[in-house]
């Protein structure tokens, strides 16, 4: 038994002790090691380290009357399970609520990586030298990050399964004269990562990208980089698959109909190979593949017990410490590659338009269309007869996530280039977005920073 | 100077002190450490039922070590000993030691006073001592208040933090702090024909502040249920928001999220010296202007103070050490000061810090801001009604955006009004505007502030910044304002 199994034992002695057999109660212990090495002016200027263990308790009384808590004293279980105790017994019994999952085999044992675990300051920092090297005596910035969580989980219905998990990511600008270029990369294991590589990316896009040109708002074809389409597959992610957002109404998806085109393929892999989650949510739900795109047809949402008891569903297994308030999110989801071939060859097919490195500061203006609007990022180029002939500088724009992947007006690349990105705040705070780079029939810019 | 506060333990300080002298004893020039012991609470509604209802207690140590020019940090949840916290020192100079394998410039650290002493947060009703039950009461009253008016979704929720932090650094400061914070607030929805509607109150998030429950009374969320949820549905026939350039008339609350994202942030002196380039983005303004550049227009008078009672970006000492000081940002339009920190001011060759904050033991203390406001201006919003022959009047923020510069916004409000020949008309949907921060800052002819009331400290619980993510809690003084000549109605 491990010191985790141990706690979460004695949590659970101490909630039939103080609230009775008939209780119903999730205990989670959570170990984790998060540390990120930060650069600016190719100097590292931050770089932090944090371990810390956490117990989780969601205790239901009376069918239906529940409270969380959440403590890093990890050596207080009566404490934690009488104020919880105490919080429960005063709310009001729910009448939805969704009961526990109890017990059910795991389809995945996760994909920790023991050298990512152990990724010492030194690698850490030696990885930021390869990539400002790599730059070529252009400025830099960014971050190289590793982390490795453990988690134990237990019900008092008969759930108990382990997990563990590691993420690793590369993410950095290269800066020349106003310009700025950006490469980044995710993976469970440190070593798939190449800063060297991604250093001479930014470099070359942020050499490519000085006298930037404003141009007139309107509609343009656009082809979006893949760290642009991680945002596009985020946006999508925590605003229309989310089952929440379908049963708030404020999703536009529409299940079963053709509403994307038929090469938009998307999934949450969460039990895939390459996967950077626990395989397992915050109920003990088992993660599994879902399907969310096929052929173009919505087939499937995230869901956790509560929203998939109100759908009639069973839960998908996207759980989290925030769902309750935020949703079920996918937390691995990734875009199917196709036959659009590489960003060069999407640019080829492109007559006149944009090509969009990077999105910033993407905000819903409308959810139930997926409006959203944001700002290009770290480069967008003008293309004209499939070259491009200008770097632009910085446009907002304003689209519908939905309509941009319209039946007709969406081609697909071929290469999968993993993204970090935030979507279910786990322990380290990034999530992986498998995504090609597309190329979208009208993507409507609205403004530019000269006004 | 006041007395450490009686609730912030011994053990805490001693803890603190022997992971700085760890620090030093491997190799740091400089140290200092944070036992930090954060409780927190939150409690939402939904449709008449209490949804969810969290606590969460987190305590760890937090250690900065300097050694030559580079830092490190190391952070441990729940130490068990002394022996727990010199580990963490002498693992935040090992950290330090290996960001000096890519070195930058010297560091410098501007002088504070070594303060050895302590600052509670004023707090009449401690909000972990109101009932569960009263503060569920409340929260599934109001929803189910505006359920029984006819949207379709009513979310209310309530946040409360309880602060304890021993800060001991290796030049000899030993400061205890005790802050309370709390807040709450409500919205609901409306769905029609392929759109959906929010209005919320008091802001879109709520309203918080550095002050116990009484300031959750005195918002008096069951006195406006009704009527949001009355606007609410209102809006499903309203007709849009025109596009065009207009004169624009902001509320107070959205005022304060105008100041938060296109000042707050761009006086940031992180950004502006590019250490936050590769993700919260740089600043348009440039040092070599700090005094001369004209920032807006006359009536634009933002001050940096976070020593305005009961805001929520107030305390005493923020966490380096540096005692709570106010003073301005712009003065009658031109950009007079920045956001500081420590190392930062010492670069920029100023002689000021006292804006590094940390969200917890685990974070790494960084530039943030505090009560970043707007001073109130000589005019009421009736006034500006009054003096408007056509425009738009817009309130509460319903989404945001910036670029990475802070010169582009674009804002979406919840609901909006016609002016038109001085009276407020016809209620307008999906409201929103755009444009450049200085220009926009420079159009800026009238302010209010006059009737009482009208300016109000905000709360915005829930600012990120930094890699690894942290969320911060600011402030910001703000009054309904008018400017000329605005784009509105930026459609997708």
């Amino acid at each position: 038994m491990t010191a985790l199994d141990s706690l979460v034992a004695a949590v659970l002695d101490e909630v039939r002790r103080q609230a009775g057999v008939q209780a119903s109660a999730i205990v989670r212990a959570e170990s984790s090691a998060l540390a990120l090495t930060r650069f600016a002016a190719s100097a590292v200027h931050q770089n932090v380290a944090d371990e810390q263990t956490t117990l989780h308790l969601q205790l239901t009384v009376d069918g239906g009357r529940t409270a969380t808590a959440s403590t890093t004293r990890t050596s207080s279980a009566p404490d934690l399970v009488t104020a919880t105790l105490a919080a429960a017994r005063l709310r009001p019994r729910d009448a939805d609520w969704p009961g526990l999952g109890g017990s059910a085999p795991l389809v995945s044992s996760g994909n920790p990586d023991e050298a990512t675990a152990q990724t010492s300051p030194a690698e850490r920092a030696a990885a930021v030298a390869a990539f400002v090297e790599a730059a070529g005596g252009l400025s830099t910035a960014g971050y190289v990050q590793t982390s490795a969580s453990t988690v134990v989980l237990a019900d008092t219905a008969g759930q108990h399964v382990r997990g563990a998990a590691t993420s690793a990511a590369c993410d950095g600008i290269a800066r020349l004269s106003g310009a700025d270029g950006v490469a980044r990369s995710a993976s469970r294991r440190f070593a798939d990562l190449d800063p060297a590589a991604l250093g001479a990316r930014a470099a070359a896009k942020a050499r490519a990208g000085v006298d930037a040109v404003p141009v007139d708002p309107g509609r343009y074809a656009v082809v979006l980089e893949p760290a642009a389409v991680g945002d596009l597959v985020a946006g999508l992610a925590s605003g229309q698959f989310n089952g929440k957002a379908v049963v708030d109404g404020t999703s536009g998806l529409r299940l079963g109909e053709q509403q994307f085109d038929r090469a938009v393929f998307l999934v949450d892999d969460a039990v895939g190979p390459d996967a950077t989650g626990l395989p397992f949510d915050t109920e003990g739900t088992p993660a599994r593949r879902t399907d969310l795109v096929r052929d173009g047809v919505p087939v499937g949402l995230t869901t956790d017990r509560r929203v998939a008891a109100t759908l009639g569903s069973s839960s998908t297994g996207h759980a989290s410490d925030t769902s309750a308030t935020a949703g079920p999110v996918a937390g691995d989801p990734a875009l199917a590659a196709a036959d659009g071939g590489s960003v060069d060859d999407l640019v080829a097919g492109l007559e006149r338009g944009l090509l969009v490195s990077d999105l910033w500061y993407t905000r819903v203006v409308d959810p139930k269309r997926s409006v959203w609007t944001g700002l290009t990022r770290n480069g967008v180029w003008l293309v004209e007869d499939g070259r491009v002939v200008a770097p632009v500088s910085t446009l907002r724009f304003t689209q519908s996530y939905l309509e941009a992947l319209a039946p007709g007006a969406v081609t697909v690349g071929s290469v999968v280039d993993p993204q970090p990105g935030r979507l279910t705040m786990t322990y380290a705070g990034t999530n992986r977005l498998a995504v090609p780079a597309l190329r979208l029939a009208s993507w409507n810019i609205t403004g530019n920073t000269t006004g | 100077m006041a007395e450490v506060p009686g609730n912030v333990e011994a053990a805490a300080f001693d803890a603190a002190t022997a992971a700085v002298e760890a620090a030093l004893a491997a190799g740091a020039r400089y140290a200092d450490a944070r036992l930090v012991d954060r409780r927190y609470e939150s409690m939402t509604a939904r449709d008449g039922d209490v949804r969810a209802l969290t606590q969460t207690t987190s305590a760890g140590l937090g250690v900065r070590a300097l050694v030559g020019s580079s830092w490190g940090f190391a952070a441990l949840g729940d130490p068990a000993g002394d022996d727990d916290a010199r580990r963490t020192g002498a693992r935040a100079t090992a950290i330090a030691e290996a960001s000096a394998a890519v070195p930058g410039p010297p560091v410098d650290l501007v002088s504070v006073p070594a303060v050895q002493g302590g600052w509670a947060s004023e707090c009449r009703e401690d909000p972990f001592a109101v009932p569960l039950a009263e503060k569920g009461d409340l929260l599934t009253g109001v929803t189910a208040t505006m359920r029984a008016a006819g949207v379709a979704v009513a979310e209310a929720s309530s946040q409360a933090w309880d602060t304890r932090t021993a800060f001991v650094s290796s030049e000899g400061a030993r400061i205890g702090q005790h802050v309370r914070e709390c807040g709450a607030g409500m919205h609901c929805l409306t769905v029609g024909d392929g759109e959906t509607q929010r209005r919320s109150y008091p802001a879109f998030r709520g309203q918080f502040g550095t002050r116990g429950w009484e300031l959750v009374r005195e918002i008096d969320l069951p006195g406006h249920a009704d009527r949001i949820a009355a606007e609410c549905q209102e809006l499903l026939t309203a007709p849009s928001c025109p596009s065009g350039d207009t004169t624009l008339l902001l509320g107070g609350e959205q005022m304060s999220l105008q100041i938060h994202e296109s000042v707050g942030h761009a006086i940031e002196l992180d950004r502006i010296l590019g250490w936050e380039a590769a993700f919260a983005g740089t600043s348009w303004l440039d040092l070599d202007q700090l005094g001369s550049l004209r920032f807006g227009s006359e009536l634009m008078n933002i001050t940096i103070d976070p020593t305005i009672p009961g805001a929520l970006g107030s305390f005493g000492f923020d966490d380096e050490g540096t005692p709570a000081t106010a003073r301005d940002a712009v003065r009658n339009g031109v950009w007079v000061g920045v956001l500081a920190g420590r190392d930062s001011a010492a670069v920029a060759g100023l002689g000021y810090a006292g804006s590094v904050r940390a969200d917890g033991f685990a974070r790494l203390p960084m530039v943030r801001m505090t009560n970043v406001g707007l001073e109130p201006g000589p005019h009421t919003l009736e006034e500006m009604i009054a003096a408007t022959d056509d425009g738009v009047l817009m309130e509460h923020n319903r989404s945001w955006s910036i670029d990475d510069r802070r010169l582009n916004f674009q804002f979406g409000c919840e609901i909006g009004w016609e002016v038109k020949r001085g009276r407020r008309g016809r209620m307008l949907k999906n409201p929103s505007y755009t444009g450049i921060g200085p220009r926009f800052w420079s159009s800026l002819d009238m302010l209010g502030g006059k009737a009482p009331g009208e300016w109000r400290a905000w709360g915005t619980p829930n600012c990120g910044k930094g890699q690894p993510g942290q969320v911060g809690h600011t402030g910001h003084g703000a009054a309904p304002a008018r400017f000329s000549g605005v784009r509105v109605g930026v459609r997708g």
